[in-house]
């Protein structure tokens, strides 16, 4: 145990998700050592995420306005939605460049375990933005685990009956990896999604 | 395949123990609480990743330290392979093969196969049917551990399934808005494609076990049986049909028939957590008409078929006898020691030199207060 103010700074640090007693320890006193205009920065910037930044009011996705970037893009496709849990998923995306339209943030799967139903999630707002037959096709980007799968077949139900074509993102392979390190159950999968070549 | 060293740190009672290992029998004796059983589960843990005698991984690691090491040099085929499991209570295992980590524990799974006989086992005849799903499952594992996978996801959707269910039934007794169940069909058809996949491969084991069951239990109990193995669904008395597609469907309407009583107790009533193998001796069950002696041979039959299967899938498996003998009567005894003798690797523990049959003459350790000594 450190006294006072630094072992405050430590428990703080140590509530951070994936931050140990020892990471904490290690962060606390590299912060006592650092420059004080370095820290003023840190501070700023945590002080500013609080103040400014909001969730879209269309997506969820985070925003510093009232709407997100993407939502605001006029070149944006509106006739495309891409589900995803959470917004680093939304970078995530961005990031292969691929997709054209637009995003929804549900902010978590169904997961009755930690008493998160559809309620709990942005679901109706979906409805809402479906309701006006301006998009065509729902992509599924949940997470490939049970929650994010259940999540996935509880919306493609529901959206059934608005003649939507809902898709759900492929699970495979990693590319560029070897086929002998995959695990039975991803070749597994790879093998059930396996699609003719076109030649 | 034989284990030709076996190295614990911190594992029970041992802060550090080395013991080379040749093929053929070996034998530990030595008093009780000395720590026989611990080495002998030790091996077991590098083969299933489970103990036998515990549920959890906390009594595996000796007081005091943090983790507890097994490391185990295995034979198979002229090759030698390194395993070695670092057990972490309350987190992640972590595991190594030839010094190489591999990114799931589960990977060393195959590398090492036993089959262990213990006082326990008398349970799967006598004790509850989670005994025998149990059995069912480890074997199993050890043929395909994939299926540990398979496992996995299905106590998953069952855990969510339930508390689904809890939350609905506690909201409705307490007489206000009845909790959402709009996402019960969605649960409903992830348990049936589990349930229908784990269903579908205890069925066929089932099957193959049952001509080695009653084989093994004439050569133990010289007649007596015949035995027979009925798999019981939770979801009807009718026999199950084989296939997999059709064993989900006969899911999928056992949980519609059920939802009433399922929304009403709070709890999943059909799936393979719920089944049972009936375990036949002539006509009637073994459990509750089978005496002492007979319970002891179907129990050991179960476990001598499961040798003979594992055997024939290739890759001899070792075999573990802990503390069986003191159990049986002479004859079995007798009966069990010949049968197991031939064995590439048979490991043996005795709280006296004498509860070891002859047959079994072997290497042998003396183990008292944490010490392994080789005396023969």
């Amino acid at each position: 145990m450190y006294e006072g103010a630094v072992q405050d700074l430590i428990d703080e640090l140590g509530r951070l998700p994936g931050v140990g007693p020892k990471s904490a320890q290690r962060i606390a006193f590299h912060l006592l050592a650092a420059d004080p205009a370095d820290v003023r920065r840190l501070v700023n910037a945590l002080v500013e995420v609080k103040d400014k930044v909001r969730f879209c009011t269309v997506c969820g996705n985070v925003a510093e306005a009232d709407q997100c970037r993407i939502c605001l893009d006029p070149r944006r496709d509106p006739s495309v939605i891409c589900v995803v849990e959470e917004s680093k998923d939304v970078v995530a995306v961005e990031k292969t460049r691929e997709f054209r339209g637009r995003y929804h943030v549900l902010g978590g799967a169904i997961s009755p375990i930690e008493g998160v139903g559809p309620d709990d999630l942005r679901i109706r707002e979906l409805m809402t933005r479906l309701a006006d037959g301006e998009v065509t096709e729902l992509i599924l980007a949940t997470d490939p685990n049970l929650e994010g799968e259940a999540t996935a077949t509880y919306l493609a139900r529901l959206c059934k009956p608005m003649g939507l074509k809902v898709t759900r993102l492929a699970s495979g392979l990693p590319v560029g990896g070897d086929l002998e390190y995959a695990d039975e159950v991803t070749l597994g999968r790879a093998f059930e999604g396996r699609r003719l070549l076109d030649v | 395949m034989h284990v030709a060293h076996l190295s614990l740190a911190d594992f029970r009672s041992y802060a550090s123990v080395e013991v080379p290992l040749d093929p053929g029998v070996t034998a530990f004796v030595g008093p009780n609480g000395q720590g026989k059983t611990n080495l002998v589960e030790a091996v077991g843990y590098l083969a299933t990743l489970g103990s036998h005698r515990v549920a959890n991984d906390a009594p595996l690691v000796r007081l005091g330290a943090e983790r507890a090491y097994v490391r185990g040099s295995i034979v198979r085929e002229g090759r030698t392979t390194l395993a070695e499991l670092e057990i972490n209570p309350g987190k992640a295992n972590r595991a190594r093969i030839n010094r190489s980590p591999v990114p799931r524990p589960r990977d060393i799974l195959g590398l090492l196969r036993t089959v262990l006989f213990a006082p326990e086992d008398l349970a799967l005849v006598k004790g509850d049917p989670g005994e025998r799903r149990r059995f069912l499952d480890e074997l199993l594992t050890a043929r395909a551990p994939r299926m540990l996978g398979v496992r996995q996801d299905y106590e998953r959707v069952l855990k969510q399934r339930n508390a689904l269910l809890r939350s609905a039934a506690m909201a409705r007794r307490a007489g206000g808005r009845g909790a959402s169940l709009s996402t019960l069909d969605v649960w409903d058809s992830h348990l049936a494609v589990a349930g229908a996949e784990l269903t579908a491969a205890r069925l066929e084991l089932t099957g193959a076990l049952q001509p080695l069951v009653d084989k093994a239990y004439d050569e133990v109990s010289s007649g007596g049986g015949p035995t027979v193995l009925e798999y019981r669904a939770s979801i009807g008395d009718e026999p199950l049909p084989a296939d997999r597609r059709l064993i989900h469907d006969a899911l999928m309407a056992a949980i519609e028939r059920q939802r009433p009583s399922e929304i009403e107790r709070g709890v999943t009533l059909v799936g393979p957590h719920r089944d049972d193998v009936l375990l036949k001796l002539g006509a009637l069950p073994a459990k509750g008409y089978a005496s002492h002696g007979e319970s002891w041979s179907y129990a050991l039959a179960l476990r001598l078929a499961s040798y003979e299967l594992l055997r024939a899938d290739g890759g001899e498996p070792v075999l573990v006898l802990d503390d069986v003998f003191a159990e049986l009567d002479a004859r079995r005894r007798e009966r069990l020691a010949e049968l197991v003798a031939p064995g590439e690797q048979v490991l043996v523990t005795a709280a006296v030199a004498e509860d070891v049959p002859a047959v079994l003459a072997g290497a042998r350790y003396a183990v008292s207060a944490g010490e392994v000594r080789r005396t023969v």
